[in-house]
């Protein structure tokens, strides 16, 4: 395995070593200023070094060749960072290719029918197609499942193994094109065509090959080429400058053109310039491995600038489910009896709360399973309508037979069974059900034969460390809103519970959607994750939507990205990655800049010592002639590319942190690490060209 | 010395006292509303208004606002052009003056209509009274005015949401001129004249010198009112050929404290006006904090230069390096001086720059080059230095994970465009004027001296000129046909440029939403983003001119 790992590196580096040639062609240079001044200068000199075999030259044959070599390794360097960055990429649009393959499908000419087919390619699918799948084919295309349900493998597009369940109606009915049915058979109406599937949108993403630069890209390439045209000037003008300065002070010479292309180079932001689209590309992968899939990079952007971030409460805030925590009986009634009859109710109830229900009444009082035949029980299943379950059975009390009935579920639900059959609804139980409600937890009330035993305490469990989490986010001045369908009261206890900000309770998908825009015409970003059809406005609205895999085709569509693990804490990792990204690109640029210092303080002294000899006194870096100087910051300045490209596909180090802090820390790392350091390097490279003999 | 520190204390504190009641008030008079000069002077203003047919309720979309401000300049640099080629020919020109070449003309016009007042001649051997008054002191006005109103833009787009429109010209113009800069012109002018400033429209007058009784012509003319305005509009055109080192344009040390406090009190007061218009007093206190120390930074090291490195001067006086300057200011105020006029984009001085010790002229020289942003123009400077904060912003921004913003404006590529073209244009003419001045054949006949000082020369005449400075390091021949074209291109475009390009930024910041601010938000207020503000400033301004400064005062320094 481990085998395997470093030989698909290799063949990456390969890979990218190639490419870092290809894009030597003047088509590529040209999407690149900065390299592109880089570029020119590579074949400006190469070009004068040939004339100086003539005899034309202004710095000797050697010199000019040195020079022009390390252009051209300075453009290929910033090649490389791009191309290594794409490998990656790459790699995994092969692996995604393979689940692409053209297979036969069964197209149907009415979804009553399924018998009555005709073979078809699966590129020759048109929309609204109906096509039948049966276990172990290959669903065709995307599309929505119309009849039947089935599980999938989708772990040609996940990565993850285990089957999920695709069925007709309600949210799960989307299925993706190249993933495979395990079990029972399928209708699917066809939803996209060759070309447009999400697999080809997905290799076309992770391949690069659609991305575009992004808004902050193009604003910070705008500063690039602005202060790389001010060096261009300043060094331009450098030959007049020196020409008329040593004529006026009647010594040395104008500098060579060698020297201020050398000059230029060094001094143009190259080490931004040659990892800033790598920056790009490695964080669109991180994403990716992320098993997020971004519709375009400003997603991931804008995923950096988000401030509120809506958060579904089951699953993110708490664990997905409530537990029973403890029995509360009326007055008249023991606790024993009330549990006798929860665990009686619930035995049947393969739900988490009914089985965490059987389990406390087994904890606090020993009850077990028992003999269902003997009891002639009938269980009744919850219904969204009844919004009670429970269970009839027979008993036999003073040698008689009874017929008993236990009915569990919502207050209020209850109260009105119990009423409406003539029974009492005490007061007390009023009391428990809101002391319940108000700790957060969710109240079910039981009835035994038209008489209330009390109520069963489901807690709502907050998962460990998440008020940590939010803590952090909320330093780096992120709020979270936690989005549930509890009623008020029990949202307030858990959003306290949680930390939480905010909290929307009694959610609908308008409320979702009214409470975005509220956010928005405050001026917050916000962030959401949905799944379902009703999620896809508030999906649409908001500034960065993940929409879960599992989900419908429409909450897909609606969203800027698809989290391919459908999980709901996965927006965190999304808001991390963007701002990552974010800071990446800062911290680089500071870098190329404050190093310009160093170059500046290590060439002019020497630049100029035939004009003006007293400028020796500033070359306190003591390098050994001017040559050394020019050769020591240009070969610096190619290998800092080099040396920076991990950090590039990596990212900066990430903590959250406020924004004062964060600067502070970027600042002394990136900033003075980027002002100190080239004092450094091209003091010792100065030492090393000297030791070679260089003068 | 101590007397020197206490000098330069109380006028640092005369400023920053001054300028918070004066920003305050340019704010209301920015935002329309009446303040207690309104009694008098809104009538004028309804009578102006009514004259040029103006509607001053008029919301102007960007576009329009500049072409308001481009048709305004162009006809103001006509009429002054025509107005100098036939001066000859018009009244109220006692001493017979000719007309001016067509050259000197042409960078004249360009030169005032640029609030640059590079000035390629002396004032009073050949501008008439006619000229001086309704041609110079008029753009001495309307100039300092439009840069003005062009910040209004700037702040009103910070300040607006999701609006089309940025105001009107014509009323921030008259609003400018009528409620600001003629109320403080009059106040300096009464002062100046009470100190002996010449206000006369009588020909030069004849005397006979204390020293041998030959005959003298001591020129007069209309002196105080330009003089005025000059120093308050950041304009520095002298009225006479040695400015402010001539006893009758700054004859006490109360008038020479009176015109310092001039050169900087508006461009101070106006970062009042912007914290108060984005509605954060921290913000305009930000800004003014980093003008603040770069200011103070410059002026301890000219005045430590001058006082201190001038050995060779060490037998001549006792104080210091006196070449070149007035006995009255000494080596302390014109120093102090010194730092104001190239600080602000003013130009007037009070003794020789060219005299300066090569550090001392080299702090100058690099506070315009920062492209006058210390303080700056009126208007204008504000409007470089902001472009220099979102620069700030936006590298400083993506640092901690953010698209950056700045009051709540996300900076996108058309703001970096704009942006980038205020922060360009001045060091990219500046070097590209002195390289094509270098390439003359006949350079080395316009200087005074050779040598890296020579050097120094050239480089500071265009430096001055494209950062619409107008300070002559003397010395430069600047009368000749190719510096006043080169010159007064240089000096249109250095003006321009930056002025539609703050317009469009602020169409375009107006049209945005505004972003909330949170804890996740770059503070631009708070004493690292000023410290990250000036590290910007001075890395920009020394990557561009750490080389030509190499040759010229830096090798000066280091061979004397």
């Amino acid at each position: 395995m481990k085998k395997a790992k470093t030989s698909q590196k290799n063949t990456q580096i390969n890979d990218a070593l190639k490419q870092s040639f290809a894009k030597l062609s003047p088509k590529a240079q040209v999407k690149n200023p900065v390299m592109l001044v880089v570029y020119i200068g590579a074949i400006l000199t190469t070009a004068m070094y040939i004339c100086s075999l003539a005899g034309i030259k202004d710095e000797s044959p050697a010199y000019t060749l040195v020079i022009a070599l390390i252009l051209w390794f300075t453009a290929l360097f910033a090649n490389f960072a791009e191309a290594i960055a794409e490998s990656r990429g790459r790699a995994q649009a092969n692996s995604l290719r393979g689940a692409r393959k053209d297979v036969k499908a069964k197209k149907l000419k009415s979804a009553a029918d399924a018998g009555n087919y005709t073979e078809v390619l699966s590129s020759a699918l048109k929309k609204d197609d109906l096509v039948y799948v049966a276990a172990g084919e290959q669903i065709p295309m995307d599309g929505e499942v119309v009849e039947g349900a089935a599980s999938v493998d989708e772990s040609a597009i996940t990565g993850e193994s285990a089957p999920v369940i695709r069925e007709s109606g309600g949210d799960r009915s989307a299925v993706t094109g190249g993933t495979v049915l395990v079990s029972d058979w399928l209708i699917i109406r066809i939803t996209a065509e060759a070309g447009e599937s999400f697999l080809d949108k997905m290799i076309a993403m992770v391949e690069g090959a659609s991305r575009k630069k992004t808004p902050n890209e193009i604003a910070l390439q705008i500063l690039l080429v602005t202060l790389t045209i001010i060096f261009l000037v300043v060094t331009a003008t450098l030959l007049p400058f020196t020409a008329f300065s040593s004529r006026l002070a009647g010594s040395g010479a104008a500098i060579s053109v060698t020297n201020i292309v050398a000059l230029l180079v060094c001094l143009a932001p190259t080490t931004i310039g040659a990892l800033l689209s790598s920056i790009g590309i490695a964080g669109m992968s991180r994403l990716n491995r992320a098993n997020v899939l971004a519709m375009s990079g400003r997603a991931i952007e804008a995923a950096g600038d988000v401030d509120v971030l809506l958060l579904d409460k089951t699953g993110t805030i708490t664990l997905g489910n409530r537990q029973a925590s403890e029995f509360i009986p009326v007055t008249g009634v023991s606790e024993e009896d009330l549990a006798d009859a929860a665990q009686l109710s619930s035995i049947a109830d393969e739900t988490a709360e009914g089985r965490s229900i059987a389990v406390l009444a087994k904890q606090r009082f020993g009850i077990r399973g028992r003999d269902m035949e003997n009891l002639n029980a009938r269980f009744i299943e919850f219904t969204a309508k009844t919004r009670m379950s429970g269970i009839d059975y027979t008993s036999v009390h003073d040698g008689e037979q009874r017929v008993n009935e236990i009915r569990k579920g919502a207050a209020d639900a209850v109260k009105n069974y119990v009423l409406q059959k003539g029974g009492l609804y005490p007061d007390e139980c009023d009391a428990a059900v809101r002391r319940v409600a108000g700790l957060g937890g969710t109240p079910l009330v039981v009835e035994k034969n038209d008489r209330v035993l009390g109520v069963i305490y489901l807690k709502d469990i907050v998962k460990n460390g998440v008020k940590e989490r939010f803590e952090d986010l909320r330093k780096m001045g992120i709020r979270t809103v936690m989005i549930t369908g509890d009623n008020p009261m029990t949202a307030a206890a858990i959003a306290a519970e949680a930390g939480v900000d905010d909290f929307l309770a009694e959610a609908t998908p308008e409320g979702k959607l009214t409470l975005i825009r509220d956010y928005q015409a405050k001026g917050h970003l916000v962030a959401m994750t949905g799944d379902g059809t009703n999620d896809a406005p508030a999906l649409a609205q908001a500034d960065v939507a993940v929409a879960m895999n599992s989900g419908t085709q429409a909450a897909k569509e609606a969203g800027n990205m698809v989290d391919l693990d459908s999980s709901p804490t996965k927006l965190i990792d999304i808001v991390r990655i963007g701002k990552q990204l974010l800071m990446t690109r800062g911290a680089l640029t500071t870098f190329s800049v404050t190093n310009d210092v160093a170059k500046y303080f290590a060439i002019i002294p020497v630049l100029f010592f035939g004009i003006f000899p007293q400028l020796a006194a500033l070359n306190f870096m003591r390098l050994g002639s001017a040559k050394s100087a020019i050769l020591s910051a240009i070969i610096y300045n190619a290998l800092i590319i080099v040396a920076l490209i991990p950090l590039a596909l990596r990212g900066v180090k990430y903590r959250e942190l406020p924004a004062g802090k964060m600067l502070s820390r970027n600042l002394t790392v990136y900033g003075l690490g980027g002002l100190v350091s080239p004092f450094i390097a091209i003091k010792a490279i100065d030492l090393i060209l000297t030791l070679c003999g260089v003068k | 010395m101590s007397f020197i520190i206490l000098q330069d204390a109380f006028f640092i504190a005369v400023l920053a006292a001054l300028s918070v009641p004066l920003g305050l008030y340019i704010y209301k008079v920015m935002d329309g509303r009446r303040v207690f000069l309104s009694r008098v002077l809104a009538p004028v203003e309804k009578a102006v208004y009514r004259v040029c047919s103006v509607r001053p309720g008029e919301e102007m979309r960007p576009r329009k606002y500049a072409l308001s401000v481009v048709a305004f300049s162009a006809a103001g640099f006509l009429f002054l052009f025509l107005l100098q080629l036939l001066q000859g020919f018009l009244p109220l020109n006692p001493e017979g003056l000719k007309s001016v070449s067509w050259h000197l003309a042409f960078n004249t016009a360009a030169s005032f209509v640029s609030n640059t007042n590079w000035q390629a001649y002396a004032g009073e051997s050949t501008m008439t009274y006619l000229t001086q008054a309704l041609g110079l002191t008029v753009q001495n006005f309307v100039s300092a005015a439009t840069g003005i109103a062009v910040l209004f833009v700037l702040i009103r787009g910070f300040a607006m949401k999701q609006a089309e429109t940025v105001g009107s010209f014509w009323a921030d113009l008259t609003r400018v001129t009528l409620y600001v800069l003629i109320p403080l012109s009059i106040v300096s002018s009464v002062l100046l004249i009470s100190q002996g400033v010449v206000q006369t429209l009588s020909p030069y007058h004849a005397a006979a010198s204390l020293q041998d009784g030959a005959r003298l012509t001591v020129p007069l003319g209309p002196a105080a009112s330009q003089i005025a305005i000059k120093q308050l509009g950041t304009n520095g055109g002298g009225f006479f050929g040695a400015n402010s080192a001539f006893p009758l344009e700054n004859p006490t040390p109360f008038s020479n404290f009176i015109e310092t406090l001039s050169l900087l009190i508006i461009p101070a007061a106006l970062c009042v006006t912007f914290g108060k218009a984005v509605k954060d007093g921290r913000q305009g206190r930000s800004v003014y904090a980093v003008m603040l120390i770069l200011f103070i930074a410059s002026l301890i090291v000219i005045t430590v230069s001058e006082r201190f490195l001038a050995p060779h001067f060490g037998s001549v006086a006792a104080f210091g390096n006196m070449e070149g300057k007035e006995v009255m200011n000494g080596v302390g105020a014109s120093s102090l001086w010194g730092a104001s006029t190239t600080a602000a984009s003013n130009g007037a001085v009070n003794a020789t720059p060219d005299s300066f010790t090569p550090l001392g002229g080299m702090v100058m020289m690099f506070l315009m080059q920062l492209g006058e942003i210390v303080f700056g123009g009126v208007g204008s400077g504000l409007y470089g230095m902001i472009a220099f904060v979102m620069l700030t912003v936006f590298i400083a921004g993506l640092m901690v994970g953010r698209t950056p913003e700045y009051l709540g404006k996300k900076i996108e590529p058309f703001d970096m465009k704009m942006v980038c073209l205020l922060i360009l244009a001045p060091p990219l003419l500046t070097l590209i004027g002195a390289a094509a001045a270098a390439l003359m054949p006949g350079a080395q006949n316009w200087l005074n001296n050779t040598g890296a000082h020579g050097f120094s020369e050239i480089l500071y005449a265009f430096t001055s000129m494209a950062n619409n400075n107008g300070s002559a390091f003397a010395g430069f021949d600047a009368n000749t046909a190719f510096t006043n074209i080169t010159g007064g291109v240089v000096m249109l475009l250095v003006r321009f440029i930056p002025i539609l390009a703050t317009i469009f930024l602020a169409g375009n910041l107006a049209r945005k939403k505004t972003v909330a601010a949170g804890e996740g938000t770059l503070s631009t207020s708070n004493a690292t983003f000023v410290g990250l503000l000036l590290g910007v400033i001075l890395i920009i301004g020394a990557l561009s001119f750490l080389p030509s400064l190499a040759l010229g005062p830096i090798a000066d320094f280091l061979t004397h």
